[in-house]
């Protein structure tokens, strides 16, 4: 079943950068959807339009449809805000916000106006497991999250969007700064967390997409030059430029 | 390699390298007078002051009133007058320059028309305090019948002290991490959200200092209260907002120009009233400063 369908989508920045070109691309459901490709390919532009954060962003030009459910989250009657509580982000650079590691968590349900001590609790404690980091921080709660290693932050981060119980979770190179140990945990709890979301992850290698990949789409200078499901794309390649970059003669 | 290391050593043993040292020591020294003199104007001030005024200071002078023709008694009501017009300054600057500096930097398009209130809040911090004066003279005591009073003179103030509020707080706001911003949005927040549970706490402590600076000027000004709030002699305390009232600054300016036969402790001892009050802000904004630094977790 397709979560997401993206259909001739097209994006200019006003700055002439990155752009998509009539991009159309199914996402299922309960599966990880891969988007790999050189830098400037249009990857983190198209996770970005899909929780509208390129609201931010000076757009100039955008055409198409992303139908989630059925729904087009481009129409500008949708609910944004709403939009982003089932549409979960982590970014490259692990960001916490400045306060303990439980009000990280918090912070969306208070956003959303939920105030239920109790609720707040379940969701510290389900999201942190989730995330493969309860064990390691259910003691120190109320510590500043600053002082978690980098690996644990990213986590941090990753079960700060759980906590808002998405229906997506865009991940855009979460691991890109992190040791292969904590890169593995990641990996690991998204293997997981796929039987119940649907995860888009740009990863930071394609080794990366090659391991967690069950779909795989491959983003050069914004278009979409393939698409395939399972691994397909890295044995049985079809497109010559997708093999050029997969075997590293360009990136 | 053989060559390389003669080549090392020849460049070791030329002349000038122990030149260029010695001249860098040289740099060094003379700056480091220069930056040594910049302390002593601001030592000789506090010397002067507190070697002359300090035995001026008295319970007497501090909670009394002025008597013999301000020649003798305390200064009580001067003191009252400078915290009511410093409060009033707050009441109508603190809000507004918050408040303009958070639409400037958190919601404002990037366009002709914010680039014009940009210029124009420069512009303002540049006019001097003599012609601020003037311009409540006008406005607020003259046209919307305020009279001479802590009314008129807050006003004034508040208008010379918005822009140093507004430039700083919007520094401060435009120091908070653009990423909180980011990640707060992408959580489901709205700006408002973001900014009141974010970016204002994180910015506090700058918006605090720039505010606590902004109020020790107008507190040590004369220029903008002359025409506007300052009483030349007023020996009981203001009792409504539509009063006159002394002020330190202006009661300076009074006793050391225009009162013959004044002696020069009330004088000086007046001078040192004035500065503890504005270095005590100072202080304070440093403390707040120092103390945010030190718990900062960006």
């Amino acid at each position: 079943m397709n979560k997401i369908e993206i259909d001739r989508l097209s994006l200019h920045y006003s700055d002439g950068t990155e752009s998509l070109k009539n991009i159309s691309l199914n996402i299922p459901a309960n599966a990880i959807t891969v988007l790999f490709g050189p830098a400037g390919g249009g990857k983190s532009t198209l996770l970005r339009i899909l929780n509208r954060l390129n609201d931010l962003a000076d757009v100039i030009y955008l055409s198409g449809k992303v139908l989630l459910d059925g729904q087009n989250i481009l129409d500008p009657k949708v609910n944004v805000i709403a939009l982003r509580r089932k549409i979960g982000m982590v970014f490259a650079r692990p960001v916490v916000l400045p306060m303990s590691i439980r009000q990280n968590l918090t912070y969306g349900l208070e956003l959303a106006g939920e105030r239920d001590k109790s609720a707040h609790q379940q969701a510290v404690e389900r999201s942190l497991t989730q995330a493969a980091l309860w064990d390691e921080v259910k003691d120190r709660l109320d510590d500043p999250a600053i002082a978690l290693s980098g690996g644990q932050q990213q986590r941090l981060c990753l079960a700060r969007s759980l906590a808002l119980q998405p229906d997506v979770i865009l991940l855009d190179e979460p691991t890109s700064g992190l040791d292969p140990i904590s890169t593995g945990k990641v990996e690991a709890s998204l293997q997981k967390l796929k039987k119940e979301y649907t995860i888009v992850l740009v990863p930071h290698s394609v080794q990366q997409a090659a391991r967690t990949a069950d779909y795989a789409a491959f983003f050069l200078q914004g278009e979409l030059v393939e698409y395939s499901e399972g691994k397909d794309i890295f044995v049985k390649t079809k497109d010559k430029r997708t093999e050029d970059y997969i075997e590293g003669r360009f990136g | 390699m053989l060559d390389r290391l003669r080549l090392k050593n020849n460049l070791d043993n030329l002349p000038s390298s122990t030149i260029r040292l010695i001249t860098e020591r040289i740099g060094f020294g003379i700056l480091t007078v220069i930056a040594l003199t910049t302390v002593i104007p601001i030592l000789a001030i506090l010397v002067l002051i507190i070697v002359n005024g300090g035995g001026a200071i008295s319970w007497e002078f501090i909670a009394g009133y002025p008597s013999d023709g301000m020649r003798a008694g305390g200064i009580l009501p001067a003191i009252i007058g400078t915290l009511y017009l410093t409060m009033g300054t707050a009441i109508f600057a603190v809000p507004l320059g918050i408040a303009a500096a958070i639409y400037l930097s958190e919601y404002a398009p990037d366009n002709r028309w914010t680039r014009l209130i940009r210029l124009a809040i420069i512009n303002l911090a540049g006019i001097p305090s003599v012609v601020y004066g003037l311009f409540g003279l006008g406005l607020f005591v003259v046209f919307l019948k305020f009279g001479t009073s802590i009314l008129a003179g807050s006003f004034t103030l508040a208008i010379m002290t918005l822009p140093v509020i507004i430039s700083t707080t919007e520094e401060a706001l435009r120091a908070v991490p653009q990423s909180f911003r980011v990640v707060s949005i992408s959580l489901g927040g709205t700006i408002w959200q973001t900014i009141w549970k974010i970016v204002l706490p994180q910015a506090l402590p700058g918006i605090l200092t720039g505010v606590i600076l902004g109020l020790e000027r107008a507190a040590g000004e004369t220029a903008p209260i002359l025409f506007t709030a300052a009483a030349f002699f007023l020996p009981r305390l203001p009792n409504s907002p539509l009063d006159a009232t002394m002020a330190l600054p202006y009661h300076l300016f009074v006793i050391s120009t225009q009162v013959p036969g004044m002696p020069i402790g009330i004088q000086y001892g007046t001078a040192l009233v004035l500065l503890a009050f504005v270095l005590s802000m100072n202080i304070i904004a440093t403390i707040i400063r120092s103390r945010a630094r030190a718990r900062r977790q960006w």
